[in-house]
């Protein structure tokens, strides 16, 4: 009996869950960056309430997307290190359909995380609970577009010994939209005027990278089996 | 239609790694019921070749055809029907042996608990099998990635030195296996240094530096 994409597509979602939750220091360690970061921020500046708000969007959104480039790296790697990438590829099925599932897995477990926890940032951060919506919001599909992106590099990097830094040199100029739009979103939302805007665009983002980068990722990775 | 239309069949396949011309011109038929075994010093591109097959690596001359088609074509059809054990063992560390093949055989076919169970005893880990991978042996995660083989059910073996790590018990095993699965109607090939003294019908194929 052959095993359907779907099948497939939640089997090795599963794989990835369960991989992860069996290591809990490599989910935790972006987590505690990501609050060690930000905290560092109050700390740093004189205790201005007014200057930290202004700050808070920024300072968030580098955060996020510095946490989110730390677990990235892990994405393909360790699978093509111990040779499990190699029977993915030859499972027969489509290898898009893995690297979706791969990259949907990762970020269930990494963005997901992220957007549980901007709450206890944002209080740090000054930022009034009526824009924890917009924020954690904004932050999933963020963290959802990034991981897209980063999907792409990593396969990219994968056959590299020190790829993280390449892959930070790949990322990071492709998501400063990103970091345009949902800093934007978030100060609007602090400011009491439309999100719309800003929101529209980064869903069009998310959308645009969930409908392409599989495809680029696959070909990435493609070339670097080889 | 070919008239060997159920085997393998590559044809003058080159492969260069950089420089380097690691398949210089490879050309072997091999049908079911048959065993192909592949050797050669190292470093005279067996796993090179072995990968080709496998369609894991695409060569810059020459093809690989199953049962008359072209593997690049029909590539998740024939991936589908294909096994392919690598010289490591494909093992996630933080995955129990049972764990570990529910998720890649599960990919092919549908399987479950007590057929793995039964595939990890028949090649001697079913003692492993509720242990994560990372505190066995290499000896015995060779014999968990070749539960991974008999379960996947395969008609095409690609086994690269199914021999490593193994102790004497383990080795016939290997031998009682291929022999086992060519009489049954399948293929394999097999990359191995030692002789193999099989009971079925083997051809050779030595590649030269």
């Amino acid at each position: 009996m052959s095993v359907g994409a779907w099948e497939a597509f939640f089997l090795v979602i599963l794989r990835e869950m369960r991989l992860s939750f069996r290591r809990p220091e490599q989910l935790l360690q972006p987590l505690v960056f990501f609050l060690i970061v930000t905290t560092l921020f109050p700390l740093g500046l004189n205790l201005q309430l007014s200057l930290l708000r202004d700050m808070a969007p920024g300072v968030l959104w580098v955060a996020a997307l510095l946490s989110s480039l730390l677990s990235l790296d892990s994405l393909f790697k360790s699978d093509a290190d111990d040779g499990t990438l190699e029977q993915l590829t030859l499972s027969g099925q489509s290898l898009t359909v893995i690297v979706v599932a791969k990259t949907v897995g990762h970020w269930l477990v990494t963005g997901v995380a992220l957007v549980v926890v901007s709450p206890i940032v944002g209080t740090a951060l000054g930022i009034p609970t009526s824009a924890f919506a917009t924020m954690m919001l904004s932050l999933a599909l963020g963290t959802l577009t990034l991981s897209w992106l980063g999907a792409i590099g990593a396969g990219l990097t994968i056959g590299l010994r020190r790829g993280n830094v390449l892959l930070s040199l790949i990322v990071l100029p492709l998501a400063m939209p990103l970091l345009i739009f949902g800093a934007g979103a978030t100060d609007r939302a602090m400011s009491g005027t439309s999100v719309a805007g800003a929101m529209y665009f980064l869903a069009a983002l998310c959308v645009f990278t969930c409908t392409l980068a599989p495809f680029a990722a696959t070909a990435a990775l493609r070339i670097t089996v080889e | 239609m070919n008239i060997a239309s159920d085997g393998l069949k590559v044809d003058t396949v080159h492969v260069w790694r950089g420089d380097r011309h690691v398949l210089q011109g490879v050309s072997v038929e091999t049908h079911p019921r048959e065993l192909l075994h592949i050797s050669g010093p190292n470093g005279t591109g067996k796993t090179t070749l072995l990968r080709v097959i496998s369609g894991l690596l695409r060569p810059e001359q020459g093809s690989v055809s199953w049962c008359g088609q072209s593997i690049a074509r029909h590539r998740l059809e024939y991936q589908a029907a294909l096994a392919y054990a690598a010289h490591e063992p494909a093992l996630k560390g933080d995955l129990t042996a049972l764990e570990n093949l529910h998720f890649s055989v599960g990919l092919k076919r549908r399987t479950n608990a007590a057929e793995l169970r039964a595939a990890l005893d028949r090649t001697g880990a079913g003692v492993c099998a509720d242990l994560p991978t990372r505190v066995l042996s290499a000896g015995q995660r060779r014999r968990v990635s070749l539960a991974r083989v008999l379960a996947m059910r395969a008609s095409v073996w690609l086994l690269d030195e199914p021999y490593a790590n193994l102790d004497t018990a383990g080795s016939d095993l290997v031998s009682e296996l291929l022999q086992a699965h060519v009489r049954d109607g399948g293929l394999a090939l097999v990359v191995a240094h030692r002789d193999l003294s099989l009971d079925c019908h083997v051809r050779r194929l030595e590649l030269k530096s």
